[in-house]
């Protein structure tokens, strides 16, 4: 199955409470929105964010927005009080989750031609 | 009964633009009407610094950007009927509006009716004890430590209060954001307090409206892929709300920024968790069949919003002293760099684990793995290695309530300049003071919202 970066199919927020981080993931066209609602799971979610060992991951479908909301829980290292790292809220993570490759069977992105894959600049995925 | 009602947000956060009132300010006085313009700037710690303030002298304890943000502000809406509604008013409503009044004096408006939204500090109102049974989120709470700040989260209700007794402009501490705009707009449409679909399409319109310039392109450009014009003269939000609750964001004329399907798309969905039920002091929300629709430039219609009974509880942030924040970077470029970067942290590691064993230590290599990376170095040790001229900074950082850990921590890592790496350079180093925080839910009952006009003396 080729498999094409989710920044090509979609784009991305990332908001937090405390502990908790929402990424919401907005197809770029209608017709990624059914391809992704079978692939882009919470498994997929999970071992992208495999380091932060999240406690739960969630996936709202939104389909009259074309979206997904991702909600995982206890990835932010205590939250932007208690955490370690230089972005507490996890702002940059949707750019994690954009980052990685998501593999799709041809033909699943319908009639047009699919996004061709470009490589994906910086480490580490 | 008014039959729309316009809103804009000034402000997003306590960081935000100063000169964004002004275009806002401009396109409201073109309209009559109820017209207003907020100002969201508590974030969770925001408050409980402004607790420290207010300990340290009591005439203070507002959001120290209070002066900043509305001064520009403040003379062009009392002269254009604007009201103004903000949770500037941090852990000391009461003495921000006393230095708004002073303020007003100063500009020629002596006269302005302020009102202040009290009632969110909890801290006389529970014992530690109860703080920590009612904690929802982890058990920060549970040792019954010192508490620095604890307040509720208030609904819209005292801040339309507040608005039908006259007020120019409404001080709140904290309220839920979207609070700020489901005030004045009960206020406005006479929205009863069971009117449930209404309630809730007036607090999307405060959610979309409370981080100002998130959906009119901020916190979205994306060069090549998701363009936003004028980045730096960014139009920030103004709503359109019909009495039937549907609504119109867009942004003034001849400002940057961007309002579409996309920038309205994302906001919906910040920092929501079950779209079916984003539960607030005034309804639950439930967005699952909200539609949005581009029906002009930079015009998203906003419609569909479903609300449900209000919760039983209330939110509270509950902040408590966190200790210390030790952070300490140096940089390592050119040719093998990324192995004398790592000489660096092993170095520093080895050391801290002999003179504080117990302290945990974070490095970031910033140019490889930094944000992305998580507190145990696990990404960072999978990582495949920069190689050739990289150009590398390593950060440590540690958290403890031990000053000498703290302080140990940037004097070795200080000392590489000499007995680290070849070509170590650029160290700076800091000690921030922490807060921790954590949530609780509240009973109703134990929470009194109170509205009082500041008199005019």
């Amino acid at each position: 199955m080729p498999a094409v970066p989710l920044y090509q199919l979609a784009h991305a927020r990332s908001g937090d409470k405390g502990n908790r981080l929402n990424i919401a993931v907005v197809c770029r066209e209608e017709r990624f929105y059914r391809p992704l609602s079978e692939h882009l799971t919470p498994d997929f979610v999970t071992a992208v964010f495999r380091e932060r060992q999240p406690s739960a991951v969630r996936r709202y479908e939104l389909p009259k927005l074309r979206a997904f909301n991702f909600v995982l829980d206890d990835v932010l290292d205590g939250g932007v009080n208690g955490s370690l790292g230089l972005d507490g809220h996890g702002k940059t993570l949707s750019f994690l989750l954009l980052s990685a490759s998501i593999a799709l069977p041809a033909g699943m992105l319908g009639a047009e031609e699919p996004p061709q894959p470009q490589p994906m600049p910086g480490e580490p995925r | 009964m008014a039959q729309q009602v316009w809103i804009g947000a000034a402000a997003g956060f306590a960081g935000d633009r100063a000169d964004a009132s002004g275009p806002l300010i401009e396109a409201l006085a073109r309209h009559d009407g109820p017209r207003f313009l907020i100002f969201e700037t508590l974030a969770e710690r925001t408050l409980a610094l402004a607790q420290l303030d207010r300990l340290a002298d009591p005439s203070r304890g507002e959001v120290p950007a209070l002066k900043r943000l509305l001064m520009p502000a403040l003379a062009p809406c009392i002269a254009a009927g604007i009201r103004i509604v903000g949770n500037f008013g941090g852990a000391n409503p009461r003495g921000a509006a006393a230095k708004i009044r002073q303020w007003g004096k100063e500009l020629g408006w002596p006269e302005i009716k302020i009102a202040v939204v009290e009632g969110d500090d909890l801290r006389s109102k529970l014992t530690a004890a109860e703080f920590a049974r009612f904690e929802s989120d982890g058990d920060l709470l549970r040792g019954e430590p010192e508490i620095v700040a604890a307040n509720a989260y208030l609904g819209a209700e005292a801040i339309a209060e507040a608005l039908s007794r006259g007020a120019d402009i409404v001080v709140t501490g904290r309220v839920a954001d979207p609070a700020l705009v489901l005030g004045p707009l009960k206020h406005s449409f006479g929205w009863a307090d069971d009117d449930w679909d209404r309630l809730a399409a007036g607090v999307l319109a405060g959610h979309l409206l409370e981080c100002g310039s998130q959906v009119t392109g901020g916190y979205f450009a994306d060069p090549g892929i998701k363009d936003v014009p004028g980045m730096d003269t960014l139009g920030y939000p103004l709503a359109e709300v019909e009495r039937d609750g549907s609504f119109v964001v867009t942004k003034p004329v001849g400002t940057g920024g961007l309002v579409d399907r996309r920038t309205v798309t994302e906001q919906i969905l910040y920092e929501i968790h079950d779209p079916a039920a984003y539960l607030t002091p005034d309804v639950v929300l439930d967005l699952t069949d909200v539609e949005i629709e581009e029906i002009g430039r930079d015009r998203v219609s906003v419609k569909g919003a479903r609300g449900h009974a209000a919760p039983n509880t209330l939110k509270a942030t509950i902040c408590i002293d966190g200790g210390l924040l030790a952070e300490a970077e140096i940089s390592y470029t050119g040719p093998n760099a990324r192995a004398r970067a790592g000489l660096a942290i092993e170095t520093v590691t080895k050391r801290m684990a002999r003179f504080h064993p117990a302290l945990q230590i974070r490095a970031d290599l910033i140019g490889s793995v930094s944000v992305f990376g998580d507190s145990a170095g696990a990404m960072l040790a999978a990582a495949t290695p920069v190689s050739g001229n990289a150009d590398l900074r390593v950060r440590f950082a540690a958290e403890t309530t031990d000053g000498a850990a703290a302080e140990c921590l940037l004097d070795e890592v200080e000392a590489l300049y000499c007995a680290g790496p070849a070509g170590g350079g650029g160290v700076r180093k800091r000690l921030t003071p922490r807060l921790r925080s954590t949530s609780c839910l509240i009973a109703r009952d134990l929470v009194s919202p109170q509205v009082s006009m500041l008199e005019v003396p």
